[in-house]
């Protein structure tokens, strides 16, 4: 139980939260990194899967990706990325070293959840409602719009929410390989061997995720059209 | 990238791919065949060890949350809120009580499966029909009877696709069990971030990818197995 103190005598001492090596530089590294890498995978992945689940194509790579992208470790990914050619473990912009490697691991995470979520709601709308706005004179897009996006928005945030939580485990992994994110007070805790700041740390990503989570609950609950509907 | 990997063999003729500290290294595979095995041997049952915990710690949650509705909120809640930690972090939050043992990544991977595995039973459970449990309790059968020679067999399916998952998410997580040095493959992708040896990452990470995919494939073939019904295509 003094282990616990310690973390949060830790946390609790502003003096660890200021500096290059601070707290709040490598909160806001994360945070940047999750906002970013989130953006960049919905504006990639839920398009393509909302058009592939609307017209019933590319079903199979679809479904199948949240598989492989379970297989991958993630460590190995930003270890292979920070170590290939043009990308490398520099320094990048404001989201620190390995940055870029860290960036492009959590977009590829990002996506199978997005995908895969997004491509599964469109294709399970009630069929019977898709033929009936046909039957009514629905064009394609206004079908789309109008009866397929809705019905499946919840799973669609749903992925995404899922997404969202997968970037900022994985932000954290990025310590792994000396990159950005607050998971680096958990390894410099390890290679100076103070337990009481890896478990600060540990506590920080963990409280981080939880938090997340439970601000994407709300904001999902939000975008259900038909629980807003009904109340 | 000029760096030579740290531990390149002395022989008289060190192979080309050492030198230039290429990805693709055949000389590797076979020069470091007994520490690519130990890690592989490693990695494999630490896998097994922490699914089968997650298995066992599983069952009698899912009974409990399948009795009690009220317990069912707490244990799916629960186990989800788990989930929700980054393995680093969980790992961490457990070295205290557990040490830097193997110990620590067993539990908090068991921790992970227990999501999937919860779920899984209990949606398994819930899919049987109440006609075949009536005209199971009619026959005399006790409840223990019931669960074990009724109700699992039919659930099986849905517990080996969740055991599938979660055996495959887990070998990807051993790996972040390295920082505390029971990552199986993963010790081996701690080790070349110091010295950047390609080959040695690569061949952790296939190897990583492919252990994955075995357990997989063996997983659907004792699936196939143990449910020798669902081959024919005869309703249950």
């Amino acid at each position: 139980m003094t282990m616990m103190v310690d973390a949060f005598d830790y946390l609790f001492d502003g003096a660890n939260w200021s500096g290059s090596q601070g707290i709040g530089v490598f909160l806001v590294q994360q945070l940047l990194l999750t906002v970013t890498a989130l953006g960049i995978a919905v504006i990639l992945g839920l398009p393509l899967a909302l058009w592939a689940g609307h017209t019933g194509k590319g079903g199979f790579l679809a479904i199948n990706l949240s598989n492989v992208g379970r297989a991958v470790p993630v460590f190995a990914v930003l270890l292979v990325l920070a170590l290939s050619d043009p990308i490398g473990s520099e320094q990048f912009g404001p989201y620190g070293r390995a940055g870029l490697a860290t960036l492009i691991a959590l977009v590829l995470f990002a996506l199978p959840p997005i995908i895969t979520n997004a491509y599964v709601g469109i294709r399970e709308v009630d069929q019977d409602i898709v033929e009936a706005s046909r039957g009514m004179g629905m064009s394609g897009v206004g079908m789309f719009r109008q009866i397929e996006l809705p019905l499946a928005m919840p799973v669609i945030v749903a992925g995404v929410r899922l997404a969202l939580v997968q970037v900022w485990a994985t932000a954290t992994i990025a310590a792994l390989v000396a990159g950005p994110g607050l998971g680096r007070i958990i390894t410099r805790g390890f290679a100076n061997e103070r337990t009481s700041e890896v478990v600060a740390g540990a506590i920080l990503v963990a409280l981080g995720a939880l938090l997340l989570e439970g601000l994407a609950v709300l904001v999902e609950r939000r975008l259900d059209p038909l629980r807003v509907a009904r109340q | 990238m000029t760096l030579l990997p740290g531990s390149a063999p002395r022989a008289a003729e060190t192979p080309q791919c050492y030198i230039d500290n290429s990805w693709w290294c055949p000389p590797y595979w076979s020069d470091r065949q007994e520490l690519l095995t130990d890690a592989l041997v490693q990695h494999i049952w630490i896998t097994i060890a922490s699914v089968a915990l997650g298995l066992v710690l599983a069952f009698p949650l899912a009974l409990l949350a399948r009795r009690f509705d009220r317990l069912e909120t707490l244990v799916v809640g629960g186990t989800t809120i788990i989930y929700t930690i980054p393995s680093l972090a969980l790992f961490s939050l457990l070295l205290p009580a557990t040490g830097l043992s193997a110990n620590t990544v067993i539990i908090g991977l068991a921790l992970y499966s227990l999501t999937i595995l919860v779920r899984s039973l209990l949606v398994g459970l819930r899919g049987v029909s109440d006609d075949v449990r009536e005209s199971a309790v009619g026959n005399g059968y006790g409840m223990s009877r019931l669960l074990f020679t009724i109700e699992l067999p039919l659930a099986l399916p849905v517990i080996m696709a969740g055991l599938r998952v979660a055996t495959v998410s887990t070998v990807a997580l051993v790996t972040v069990g390295s920082i505390v040095s029971y990552g199986g493959l993963g010790n081996l992708l701690l080790q070349a971030v110091g010295n950047q040896f390609k080959a040695q990452i690569l061949a952790a990470s296939v190897l990583c990818v492919l252990l994955a995919i075995v357990l997989d494939l063996l997983l659907v073939v004792v699936q196939r197995m143990v449910t020798p019904w669902t081959r024919t295509g005869a309703s249950v």
